[in-house]
């Protein structure tokens, strides 16, 4: 790539554009490794872990959500919150109602605070893992299963884990099974 | 530098002038009529986002709302950026470079004339899509030139699409401009003039040219995502679908960042070529001057976030990029005081363009005091998104760019006219520019750091005096860049013959060449020999 | 002369309202919080180091420009270039930078430190208020600007907190560390109080986290620190601090003001206790967009006045009131707005301007709908 000639220039030019795209899945990359901006990481496939022969640390998680203009559904945790011992498998439960007259298709969001805790937080089951079909005025208990890695710094003793919900009926293919239930990525 | 002789050999070519008509400014290929169309755009782009800031400085004159509603007010700050940034600082650069660079290598011309008549050409076609956003249904855009998402997607007017398109042309412009520079700073030069005998302005655009060639498709990439995400459901900056609305802040900052070194650097080189003639005394310390604009451009690639300390990164990030936006001091440092020194023991005069060279480095320095204070994080948090930025941004931009542009037509016009402008006019406009500005834009670091956002339309009273203050300030700067136009059509019209070397002491190619410049010049390239 | 004199002291006169109330503020405030004086004394710090290098630097440049001046005879000197001197104008800053990089650290480190918090308090930022949830204290209440209209559009004197005046201020106890968990309902926000040194965005899908300990009793008024659409400007934040006792007490009040809200809904009201407080609501939560007149501002805000839902089709008045219109700028109310306050709203525009329906919508047929 001779940078001298307009051919050599081109050609920066075009691997500069890729390069503004290859952010985006970069950025993601970066997100999982590092847990930064509170990204959780897909589902867990790993064993519980705990630390042998100590008595695990004692933390709290508080479980919110966020409103969001495009779905304003009635959500809600089942628990605001919960003491837990680190490597602990525990599981809660969100409400939530569609309050529209039509069906709708949902996606559960989750973000954590603060974010250097997003990693350590292993969830075993997540109903943020699939789309949630819901018929006009249906409501559903969707559950949580979760651990917090015993690795957990020290500095970390309160967590709080929130959900966004947003309406995602228009971004799916038509399914001939409106019930049928995909698995996404988070 | 090193000395010169050269021969010029213009006589027994073709003798051609310039094409007949309106239509030679359609077709010219030739860098200086290309260079004017460039500057006539960008004074023309001037106005006109002078304008949008007049409708902002005369409601924000006095709290309450008295003269457009609210959103209306944010097309005004949108457009005023865009503008300033893309019609008339960027391509008021490129209009000096286009004149200058080739005489100041004795080059005959840009390596590709035709590629910079289309780079020209595409920006009228532009700046006409984006203004006529302004009487589309729903308005022009109102999300701030920076156009964070999703207030820029989901939230957008339907005059958004437009934009983007226009974007994108504006950035086709700029990179092809770029490439022009490029090729024709390594392949042109003359005989006997290596890289680091080049004059200082054409190693600040060879910088300047490879940050744009590096950082304005990343700008196409993030505006195309936009469009993605508006019209293909895609969702890049959107959470529902897996994406992040930082994500854009992060890939658009990654292209603003160097962005903004791009519409300072080439200001750097014009007072770099001013100081010294007016000084009668040679540039201080060339070599680290190359340096200092590498330096500055490698580290403006690893710093864009400073421009996002509140959205919530984790501490390391913060750290390093606060680390890494403090280190560029250091170079810039470095070049303020080889200018210091380059005046230090000299013998100094003070005609128009040393007197806008003079207040380039005072009050740019002053913006970049004011960026080392916003680089501090912690305390950035109470910068962040206030009139404090503001103030910065418009002293490195106004009394920075603004007037370097300024500066390098009044050094450089006499020789491209053959014309003296008047030069009580001259510094009747500067000093009316200084006052005026600094009227402007000295109370915005208070009602910053009292506590006033930017981006508002009205304000709680405690601000009330500085924003009349900055109000008056803007009014008088603006009119007092009428006189500038009336100096440069004056001198054009019915200046003073100008010698040939109109300042004592110019040195540089472009001033051993006849005044007026020939329509072609330097068919044969000079020799330099080296001493 | 005399008219233009006369002219001359009209034209003063405009400048004297705003004065009454200018201060003339120069600097930050130093804050209520101990990271707010830090923050506050570092600031000072680095100002100080940068008028200290800009008093040498130009003070070296306006010695050249008074004693090295052509017409005063100076000669040119020759020097133009010392590596030596690079090098120490190259050192000397860096070391500087070094000196303000270490106490910026240690005061970010510290503001990164929620851990501990007596009290979690969620913010939601929504075009164009906020919205304040006590997490374990079943406490949940919009923030909105009470300014009147009239004094934006300059028909009444400006009153002393002009633009930063809410309905429900954020109620929190003193020398206790409350924690903000921010997030977004529609664009980024920011949340921002001066005098607490705190400001972070508030983006939608995620949460971010800051705390403050407030040492001092007393008001402190911030605003929205992020371009958020046509009334960014127009969304500030109070803070109340208060001792632990009356914070007690108002967690109390608010508490039994839930119940009081809950218990209107189900009585009666009449037509002209709903729109007058319906026009209250309108006031606040609709003029913005829909205009006092309800003219609205077509296409993006629809006329109400007139409008064929508000003078038609009742259930479906109820649910864009309850659910907005995806896809446009009409939020779902319905969480924002009580079923009392809903039903006086709908009930005024269904009954104002040149609307005259005659129908009365009561709380009940509101949560009756709401329930369905």
């Amino acid at each position: 790539m001779n940078l001298s000639t307009p051919k050599g220039l081109i050609i920066l030019v075009v691997l500069m554009f890729g390069f503004g795209f290859a952010l985006v899945p970069l950025y993601d990359v970066f997100c999982e490794i590092t847990g930064l901006n509170g990204k959780t990481a897909g589902q867990y496939e790993g064993e519980l872990t705990t630390k042998s022969n100590e008595k695990a640390r004692e933390i709290t998680m508080q479980f919110i959500v966020n409103k969001n203009d495009n779905l304003p559904w009635e959500f809600a945790p089942n628990q605001n919150q919960m003491t837990l011992a680190l490597g602990e498998q525990k599981q809660t439960t969100y409400r939530v109602t569609n309050t529209y007259n039509t069906a709708a298709i949902a996606q559960a969001v989750p973000s954590v605070s603060p974010s250097a805790a997003a990693e350590y937080l292993h969830k075993i089951e997540c109903f943020c893992f699939e789309q949630q079909p819901l018929d006009a005025g249906e409501h559903k208990d969707m559950p949580l299963v979760f651990f917090v890695d015993p690795e957990l710094p020290e500095s970390i003793s309160k967590i709080t884990l929130s959900y966004t919900l947003f309406d995602i009926t228009n971004s799916t293919a038509p399914a001939s099974d409106p019930h049928k239930v995909k698995k996404v990525g988070n | 530098m090193s000395e010169q002789t050269l021969t010029i050999d213009d006589h027994d070519h073709h003798d051609h002038g310039p094409a007949k008509g309106l239509l030679r400014w359609v077709f010219t290929t030739n860098h200086k009529d290309i260079g004017t169309l460039y500057l006539i755009f960008s004074l023309t782009m001037f106005f006109i986002g002078g304008m949008m800031a007049f409708v902002i400085r005369a409601e924000l004159f006095q709290p309450g709302m008295q003269l457009v509603d609210p959103g209306f007010f944010n097309q005004m700050t949108t457009m005023h950026g865009l503008i300033m940034v893309f019609g008339a600082v960027m391509p008021g650069f490129v209009g000096l470079a286009n004149w200058q660079i080739p005489l100041m290598v004795g080059a005959p011309d840009m390596a590709l004339p035709r590629m910079n008549n289309w780079s020209f050409w595409i920006l009228p076609f532009a700046f006409t899509m984006l203004l006529s956003t302004l009487f589309m249904g729903g308005g022009a855009p109102g999300f701030g030139w920076t156009f964070y998402a999703p207030l820029s997607t989901t939230y957008a007017p339907p005059s958004v699409t437009f934009f983007i398109f226009a974007i994108h042309m504006m950035g086709i412009s700029s990179i092809m401009g770029a490439m022009n520079i490029i090729v024709t700073l390594f392949n042109m030069r003359a005989p006997g003039m290596g890289l680091m005998q080049m004059p200082m302005f054409a190693w600040s655009w060879l910088i300047t040219a490879f940050l744009l060639v590096a950082v304005m498709p990343v700008l196409a990439a993030v505006v195309t995502m936009m469009l993605m995400d508006i019209h293909f459901a895609t969702s890049f900056f959107s959470a529902a679908g897996g994406g992040d609305p930082v994500l854009f802040q992060h890939i658009f900052w990654f292209f603003g960042h160097p962005e903004v070194y791009i519409m300072i650097l080439p200001a750097f080189g014009v007072v770099s070529e001013i100081l010294p003639t007016f000084s009668r005394k040679k540039l201080f310390g060339y070599h680290s001057m190359v340096y200092a604009l590498i330096a500055i451009a490698l580290l403006s690639f690893v710093v864009w976030a400073h421009h996002m300390f509140t959205v919530g990164m984790p501490i390391g990030g913060q750290l390093f990029f606060m680390y890494a936006t403090m280190l560029i001091a250091v170079p810039t440092g470095v070049k303020v005081f080889n200018w210091v020194a380059t005046m230090f023991k000299g013998s100094l005069t003070f005609e128009t363009p040393m007197l806008f060279a003079i207040a380039f480095v005072v009050l740019f320095t002053v913006g970049g005091f004011s960026g080392i204070m916003l680089a501090i994080a912690p305390v950035d948090f109470q910068y962040q998104d206030t009139y404090f930025v503001v103030a910065h941004f418009h002293y490195v931009l106004v009394p920075g760019a603004i007037f370097g542009i300024v500066a390098g037509v009044y050094y450089w016009l006499p020789k491209w006219c053959g014309k003296m402008y008047d030069e009580s006019l001259g510094k009747m406009h500067f000093w009316l520019s200084f006052i005026g500005l600094n009227l402007t834009f000295f109370p915005m670091h208070f009602v910053g750091l009292a506590g006033m956002p930017r981006r508002v339309p009205d304000y709680a009273l405690q601000f009330a005096d500085f924003n009349m203050m900055a109000s008056m300030g803007a009014f008088l700067f603006g009119t007092s860049q009428l006189i500038f136009v009336y100096l440069v059509i004056k001198a054009i019209r019915s200046g003073k013959e100008a010698a040939q070397v109109p300042w004592e002491s110019a040195e540089g190619l472009e001033w051993t060449l006849p005044t007026p410049l020939p329509y072609h010049t330097f068919i044969t390239p000079p020799v330099i020999e080296q001493k | 002369m005399q008219r233009f004199l006369h002219q001359f002291c009209i034209a003063l006169a405009f400048l004297i309202p705003s004065s009454v109330y200018a201060a003339w503020e120069l600097n930050m405030p130093r804050g209520v919080t101990d990271t707010s004086n830090t923050v506050y004394d570092l600031h000072m710090l680095i100002l100080w180091i940068c008028v200290g290098i800009g008093v040498v630097v130009f003070g070296v440049m306006f010695w050249s420009i008074l004693y090295h001046r052509k017409s005063q005879g100076a000669k040119a000197a020759q020097f133009h270039e010392s590596t030596t001197v690079e090098v120490i104008w190259t050192v000397i800053p860096f070391i500087i930078l070094i000196g303000m990089a270490v106490p910026s650290t240690t005061v970010l480190i510290d503001m990164y430190d929620s851990s501990e918090s007596d009290i979690d308090i969620q913010v939601t930022g929504y075009q164009w208020k906020w919205q304040y949830k006590y997490l374990n204290e079943e406490i949940d209440f919009f923030s909105t600007l009470t300014t009147p209209k009239e004094e934006i559009a300059n028909e009444q004197v400006k009153n002393p907190n002009y633009l930063l005046e809410v309905d429900n201020e954020l109620v929190v106890p003193i020398n206790k560390k409350v924690r903000f968990l921010f997030t977004a309902n529609d664009v980024i926000h920011a949340w921002w109080v001066p005098e607490l040194a705190v400001k972070k965005d508030a983006i939608p899908g995620f949460i971010n986290e800051s705390w403050t300990r407030i040492n001092e009793v007393g008001t402190y008024r911030g605003q929205c620190a992020e371009l958020c659409g046509k009334d960014h400007g127009f969304m500030p934040i109070v803070v109340k601090a208060v001792t632990q006792e009356d914070y007690d007490i108002w967690v109390a009040e608010q508490k039994a003001t839930a119940l009081a809200t809950a218990a209107a809904a189900t009585q009666d009201w009449t037509m002209e206790d709903l729109v007058a407080k319906g026009e209250t609501v309108y006031q606040k939560n609709c003029a913005g967009c829909h205009m006092v007149d309800g003219s609205g501002l077509p296409p993006a805000f629809p006329a109400l006045n007139g409008n064929e839902v508000v003078l038609g089709d009742i259930e479906k008045h109820i649910d864009i009131m309850v659910n907005g219109v995806p896809g446009t700028a009409m939020a779902a109310y319905g969480k924002q707005l009580s079923a009392v306050d809903l039903a006086a709203v709908i009930t005024y525009k269904r009954n104002t301007w040149d609307n005259k329906t005659g129908e009365v919508i009561s709380p009940a047929d509101v949560t009756a709908f709401m329930s369905k």
